[in-house]
């Protein structure tokens, strides 16, 4: 069935569907209303939801109910995912499935909480210490919000590491409809995890490790299970990208903008195409720079002064000139502005 | 080891061997006469007597005793600098039957992890607290903690700990007794046996009262850190109950019980909680449907209270109902509180890319700020329904209609202010045909539960369809009056 819905609580619906049954969160524009529902629905299903004294709390208690077998999440906006930092790297370290949302708002500071995509470097490359990955999936629909999040938990199980879903203040206000059933989420075992029972006695969970050889080879195995999800994870999708001539890349509610150019486009004749990124990590990289090989150049466009920018750079490998479009501070491109500024560049060449 | 009579056995709930280095593997990482170890005693005896081994989780915090995993035989989870409260809070709450203890150093519960633990010990958390009070960072070697004393020296208090510079010592029991829902605070000291013996007492004591789920538990315990401080281990121990208690003065803090009303939310089931309801139309009632529908983007604006942003969810969930694609995106936050909302609502057969609408073929003004702030973003030939009977003097517009509603008005009359948007909605149906106006009705009936403003809206939407009928003359385009030609 369709049922008329706000990003922010399809995330709490698919957290639900997904068989999660612990929240703990700290309000924040425009993220509040992920806390707000899932104090409202966790319960009802026999569920906890706790509001922590703070971001820093919020996410220690996520690790707690990770290491103690628990499918959970939280949900902050820019500040206070910084906050999270420390506590995502713990995870990591000590290898707990966790799902992060983060609806990016206006930064840097308090900034503003109108949507941005200035929290990408924080998320994608990791803004915490020491060498880990967030895997990073970045959905554009109310309909993306709900299944993004169904797999945010089952990648974040199947790699034990924290998933994170980046998106922003349009995309977690927005209404649109969702396509709901009842349906059937398998959970996997968790052998590792720390019950108080005599059967999981014997479990430590712990991100320390005390002698460089000790640290290095925990590293090491972290690093070949990014590895892994590098090669299987990569996701993304195209439109109009086969006969395009520039093509256009942006991830989130730009993708939706861009969509819309691309068809502004087609109608005067200029062939555009669209990649859309919908994991952020691991990076569809090649996906890309195969979409890229037909066209003549790839124009990205971001709410940010240029961050997913590195990642289009190095996956095209200097194949491809660049060009860069970006709004920040809140304001959001309309289709028309995007197609005119595309316009005006090559205007500029002849 | 033949000749040894072994008159007191090593509890059970630590392991027979410690794995933390191949060449040390019966002794701990702690330093001579340093109070980890007799602390580590006290719990793992006490869990042992009560049965507890199997169930017990033990937080490891950031300080010395980050490696007590080593030790206890038990479940360990160890935590961030000053986090443990939060981490065993999360444990408890994810299997009610385990034991938790969240065992801290001064700096971790005193400096970097306040917050969490004032907060686990305000909610009452089934947790208990053990909290290792040496009055001084061990593990960073030697700088000051929040427990050290006036006077005292440490390596980032060279000219000893200054009144006026760092404040003064804090005092943890204390100011945790000051909640009203831990049962139980005690202060205690590893000075001397007979003080090790009142140790042991509270310690056993806070961990049966979380077995019986009492609530939040703390042991202070004041403990020796003679490498640090300096001092030969009979010094320290002295030190600790000479000068320590002097600051720190032992005793009961807290021991009752609070009344608690329990009150619990209803349970339903997850199809009930995410409103999922069995599918009736096939494709071909679907399909049926398309030609009483066509695609619109529109703007609805106007003040917060007049109802504008409902108003775009009432459409979109119409449209929705009619099997279309639909997008409903509104302004939000601060924006909204200085007075002024809009939201964009975008109707298609089509799959929507953005649905940020910047060239609307309907505008809704509900204000004359919103009629001047968005009319020159009209689309070519686009329409815009404003609530008044005529247009300001000044306004002038080309490329888009203008038909005057006085919707508010109509409202007042019907006899409450309220429904103005509905009105709105009504000759906003009659003039686009962009929806059925039997789908109105049907999407405000699942909205509006109360009998007397059901009837209200059920007089708006029709007197807004009747105005557009009788009073909006066809082709009206912009002139003052809001319908010349
Ligand atoms: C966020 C963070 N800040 C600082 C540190 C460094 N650090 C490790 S232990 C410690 C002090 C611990 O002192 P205390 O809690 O008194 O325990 P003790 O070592 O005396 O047992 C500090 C500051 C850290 N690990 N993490």
């Amino acid at each position: 069935m369709r049922q008329l819905c706000k990003g922010n609580v399809a995330i709490v619906k698919a957290a639900i569907t997904a068989g999660c049954r612990s929240y703990y969160g700290y309000p924040i524009t425009p993220a509040s209303e992920i806390a707000e529902y899932a104090a409202l629905l966790i319960p009802q299903v026999g569920g906890t939801f706790l509001q922590a004294e703070s971001e820093v709390a919020a996410i220690n208690m996520v690790y707690g109910a990770s290491s103690a077998g628990q499918r959970v999440m939280t949900g902050s906006s820019g500040p206070g995912l910084s906050l999270m930092q420390e506590g995502i790297s713990y995870l990591a370290g000590a290898e707990l499935p966790a799902v992060v949302v983060d609806v990016v708002r206006g930064g840097p500071g308090l900034g503003n909480i109108a949507p941005e995509q200035s929290d990408y470097f924080a998320v994608v490359k990791g803004g915490g210490h020491g060498n880990y990955r967030n895997i990073v999936l970045a959905p554009a629909s109310v309909q993306d919000m709900y299944e993004l999040t169904i797999l945010a938990f089952e990648l974040a199980d199947k790699y034990r590491n924290p998933a994170v879903i980046l998106t922003d203040g349009f995309v977690g206000q927005m209404m649109e409809p969702l396509e709901i059933e009842e349906r059937e989420v398998k959970q996997p075992e968790k052998p590792w995890a720390v019950k108080g029972t005599a059967e999981t006695r014997k479990n430590l969970i712990t991100s320390i490790q005390l002698s460089a050889d000790q640290l290095e080879l925990h590293v090491r195995h972290l690093e070949a299970k990014y590895k892994e999800c590098e090669k299987n994870e990569a996701r993304y999708e195209t439109y109009m990208a086969d006969d395009a001539e520039i093509l256009l890349v942006g991830y989130g509610i730009v993708s939706r903008v861009l969509r819309s150019t691309v068809d502004i486009a087609r109608q005067h004749g200029m062939k555009l195409g669209l990649f859309r990124p919908i994991s952020l990590w691991p990076y569809p990289s090649k996906a890309l720079a195969d979409t890229a090989k037909k066209c003549s150049k790839v124009m990205v466009v971001e709410l940010s002064t240029g961050q997913m920018l590195e990642d289009v750079k190095l996956a095209l490998n200097g194949t491809k000139p660049v060009d860069f479009y970006s709004r920040v501070g809140g304001n959001v491109p309309s289709a028309e502005e995007v197609h005119a500024e595309i316009f005006a560049r090559m205007e500029a060449l002849v | 080891m033949s000749e040894y009579q072994v008159a007191q056995q090593k509890s059970p709930v630590f392991y027979d061997r410690y794995f933390r280095k191949d060449e040390l593997q019966h002794q701990t990482h702690y330093c001579p006469g340093c109070g980890h170890g007799v602390a580590h005693k006290l719990i793992g005896e006490a869990l042992a007597e009560l049965g507890l081994q199997d169930r017990a989780i033990i937080v490891s915090p950031v300080g010395c005793s980050v490696f007590a995993y080593y030790y206890f035989d038990t479940g360990n989870v160890q935590a961030a600098h000053g986090r443990a409260p939060a981490v065993a809070t999360a444990l408890r709450r994810s299997n009610p039957e385990s034991i938790v203890v969240s065992y801290q150093g001064d700096g971790d519960l005193a400096a970097i992890g306040t917050a969490e633990i004032i907060h686990a010990a305000n909610r009452g958390e089934n947790i208990t607290v053990i909290f290792i009070n040496n009055s001084i960072y061990g593990m960073t070697g030697g700088q000051m903690a929040p427990t050290t004393l006036i006077g005292q020296t440490s390596t980032t208090s060279p000219w000893g700990r200054r009144a006026n510079n760092e404040g003064f010592p804090i005092h943890m029991a204390e100011l945790l007794s000051a909640l009203e829902a831990p049962v139980y605070i005690e202060r205690v000291s590893l000075g001397d046996n007979k003080n090790i013996l009142k140790a042991r007492k509270a310690v056993r004591k806070a961990l049966e009262l979380q077995k019986q789920g009492a609530g939040f538990s703390m042991v202070e315990i004041l403990s020796p850190c003679p490498t640090i401080l300096k001092m030969d281990p009979v010094v320290a121990r002295k030190f600790v109950n000479e000068t320590l208690t002097k600051q720190f003065p032992l005793g009961v803090f807290r021991d009752r019980k609070p009344e608690i009303t329990v009150v619990n939310p209803p349970q339903r089931s997850v199809a009930e909680v995410l409103g999922i309801k069995k599918e009736t139309a096939t494709a071909e009632e679907k399909a049926a449907r398309k030609a009483f529908t066509h695609d619109v983007t529109m703007k609805i604006a106007g003040f917060g209270g007049q109802g504008v942003l409902l108003m775009g969810q009432l459409i979109a969930e119409m449209g929705m109902r009619e099997h279309m694609e639909v997008s409903w995106l509104p302004s939000y936050g601060p924006e909204m509180r200085s007075g002024s909302a809009h939201c964009h609502v975008t109707l298609s057969h089509e799959r929507i890319g953005s649905p940020l609408i910047t060239k609307p073929q309907v505008l809704v003004a509900m204000n004359e700020i919103s009629l001047r702030k968005f009319a020159p973003q009209m689309a070519q030939g686009g329409l815009i329904l404003y609530n008044r009977d005529k247009v300001p003097e000044d306004f002038t517009l080309e490329g888009a209609r203008v038909v005057c509603v006085p919707a508010s008005e109509i409202a007042d009359q019907i006899g409450s202010a309220k429904v103005a948007n509905v009105v709105m909605l009504g000759a906003l149906l009659e003039e686009t045909e962009c929806l059925p106006v039997e789908t109105a009705w049907g999407v405000i009936k699942s909205f509006v539960k109360n009998e007397k403003l059901l009837a209200f809206n059920k007089e708006a939407l029709e007197a807004g369809r009747k105005y557009v009928d009788e009073k909006v003359l066809v082709g009206a385009c912009c002139q003052p009056d809001g319908c010349g030609y």
